[in-house]
């Protein structure tokens, strides 16, 4: 039984890699308090996404869809939509990686350390001495 | 095909396009741009609505002509129309309600930017509810959040980027796990449009084959999007978020952003994986007890609070935690009664954010307790919408917070009897728990004080006490005669699946 869930794990590598490295994404984006990982951890995951997407659109001994034979027939080819979800996805993830990057600079610059939490504790302070007032 | 089925395609591309504009505009001719097409929303979704209800059955729009299973569809019904004539409005009195603070708080150069984010916001809303793609859900989604974060960052204050930071953590996170709902859907389906997923969702249920699979990506689906509305344990982002932005992108954020993502998990109920299979699975379950956990912890973290605009934003977790607990009962009637909840949150809010706008105008920009003392009297317009929100809030019979409790309690009692016990009780409790901050709250800001009793601190701001006047009519009308509304969203419902 956990022999054939292991081969099981073996046969599909490509899915079992993306699930690993979802996860390390995943827990890096939550668990990490500097925000430059946070960030990192979110690409991880994003990428991680598209190469499950990408692999169960792949058909073994399949042509790339943009290969030209002299008598197009779907059989011949792999699954095209796969690859179009996943440059949507890149230019998604592109964008909030962008996005977060200014943030962080910003954060940086107004609170001298990359780590969320002394920057909220900071926040709190601040926060605390402005009611007192 | 009717003229009026190509409405809702106009409604995004025209918003899209006044985004794009308002990039290159003055501040003022921007103002004027969003806002007129915002009406410009509301009528044309009003034309839907009555299409649809001529006709009686949805208009499904097919993006470039390409029939079900390679194009994209629109589908819009009653529901769908009632839920963008409400957006329209509500986020029409939200930016006149806030007007004054956009334009103060924001650096002068950049109050264009603001309203490009606005009408981004509302085009990704309008999507979101018109579209009948999955992936085209999870792009919009992505929108949507990538403009919520940069309203809340309109503030230039140091504490509006640190919740901007933790907002988009969570964010994203909840987006990664809806992502990757979607793609194990399409592996087991091999489809994304959420006609085509229903049925071979159905077919798989049915045969008991992908069963493991299916309750993952039903648990993907639920958490994703439970994240991204600030669920319970997933809320940790949100006081900060809605507390320290401006009053119009609080009363935006909570009183429609948060609503959009729910709108999009009824949809997926619906439409993706059929009420019939989501009753079965855990994930129901699951929402209906962290919904009731929402409704207590949101109301408790309230009553601690010293910071009027953190108060409210903690009561949006307690009544998130409502239209969950009508989602959790997977019922018609709880889905309806979620609905309403929806509608009424959204005209609700709104207003408590825009009045406490109007209570830290009059009292030197503080937000503290013992700052706002008297408010109420020194700014009455804001104090009377205040009053009015807090009794909708609280459930006093007259406002639409008491039908919301009406309904919720009716769908209740046709559940199953541990449901129903939990679910009575604690709708008790909470109603309890809301009134226990409400009404020290009201007793605060219209405290004694030497000060004269002013009605408009400011005469020039007339757009203020108009989104006032407007949101308080809506309630009262809500919560006087809800019959109508009800009949409709009814009639939506048995459009929408």
């Amino acid at each position: 039984m956990l022999h054939a869930f292991i081969m099981h794990l073996f046969d599909n590598y490509y899915e079992t890699t993306a699930m690993i490295v979802y996860g390390i994404g995943f827990t890096t984006l939550l668990m990490n308090r500097n925000i430059i990982k946070k960030i990192i951890g979110f690409n991880f995951m994003d990428t991680a996404m598209y190469l499950f997407l990408a692999s169960k659109g792949y058909i073994t001994g399949r042509l790339d869809p943009i290969g030209i034979s002299s008598q197009p027939r779907f059989e011949d080819y792999i699954n095209p939509i796969p690859a179009g979800l996943v440059l949507t996805g890149i230019v998604v993830s592109v964008s909030f990686s962008a996005f977060f990057l200014a943030l962080a600079i910003r954060l940086y610059k107004s609170y001298h350390t990359m780590d969320i939490d002394k920057i909220v504790r900071k926040m709190r302070n601040e926060q605390i001495k402005e009611e007192m007032e | 095909m009717s003229f009026v089925c190509n409405f809702p395609l106009f409604c995004i591309i025209l918003t899209l396009f006044s985004g794009v504009i308002c990039a290159v505009l003055k501040p003022h001719a921007a103002k004027v741009v969003s806002l007129g097409i915002l009406l410009m929303n509301l009528v044309l979704n009003s034309c839907v609505l009555a299409f649809v209800l001529e006709t009686g059955e949805p208009i499904i729009y097919m993006m470039g002509h390409y029939p079900a299973p390679w194009g994209n569809e629109i589908r819009v019904g009653v529901l769908e129309a009632v839920l963008a004539i409400a957006f329209s409005i509500v986020m029409l009195l939200s930016l006149l309600g806030g007007m004054k603070h956009i334009f103060e708080d924001a650096e002068d150069t950049k109050t264009n930017f603001y309203f490009l984010m606005v009408n981004l916001l509302f085009v990704s809303m309008l999507a979101l509810i018109y579209t009948n793609d999955l992936f085209t859900g999870y792009v919009f989604v992505e929108i949507n959040t990538i403009a919520a974060c940069a309203i809340v960052m309109l503030r230039k204050k140091k504490e509006t980027l640190v919740a901007t930071a933790r907002y988009l953590a969570l964010s994203l996170l909840g987006s990664g796990m809806f992502l990757m709902g979607i793609i194990i859907l399409y592996d087991l389906t091999g489809h994304l449009l959420m006609s085509n997923i229903y049925v071979s969702v159905q077919a798989l249920a049915k045969s008991g084959a992908y069963a493991i699979p299916l309750e993952v990506v039903i648990a993907l689906f639920c958490v994703g999007l439970a994240t991204k509305s600030a669920l319970f344990p997933f809320h940790s982002w949100l006081p900060d978020a809605h507390g320290s932005a401006t009053s119009a992108s609080s009363a935006i954020l909570s009183g429609l952003v948060l609503k959009g993502y729910i709108i999009l998990l009824i949809k997926v109920m619906y439409r993706v994986i059929g009420l019939s299979v989501f009753r079965y699975s855990k994930g129901a379950n699951v929402l209906y007890v962290l919904g009731l956990c929402a409704m207590i912890v949101g109301s408790v973290h309230a009553m601690r609070e010293r910071n009027i605009k953190k108060m409210i934003a903690y009561s949006s977790i307690a009544q998130i935690g409502y239209i969950y607990m009508g989602i959790g009962l997977a019922t018609t009637a709880g889905i309806a009664a979620a609905i309403f909840q929806i509608l009424a949150h959204a005209f609700t809010k709104p207003m408590l954010f825009c009045a406490a706008g109007g209570f830290m105008e009059v009292s030197g920009e503080s937000k503290a307790f013992h700052r706002i003392k008297g408010a109420g009297r020194r700014n009455m317009m804001a104090g009377l919408a205040f009053a009015v929100g807090s009794m909708s809030m609280i459930g006093i019979p007259l406002f639409s917070g008491f039908v919301t409790k009406y309904l919720l309690a009716g769908a209740a009692i046709q559940a199953s009897p541990v449901k129903m016990a939990m679910g009575l009780v604690v709708l008790a409790v909470s109603t309890m728990l809301n009134a226990l901050y409400y009404i020290p709250a009201l007793m605060v800001v219209f405290a004694k004080t030497d000060d004269p009793v002013v009605w408009f601190p400011d005469k020039k701001n007339r757009s203020f006490a108009f989104a006032m006047i407007v949101l308080i009519i809506f309630n009262f009308v809500l919560g006087c005669c809800s019959t109508p509304l009800m009949n409709l969203i009814l009639k939506g419902l048995a459009m929408f699946a």
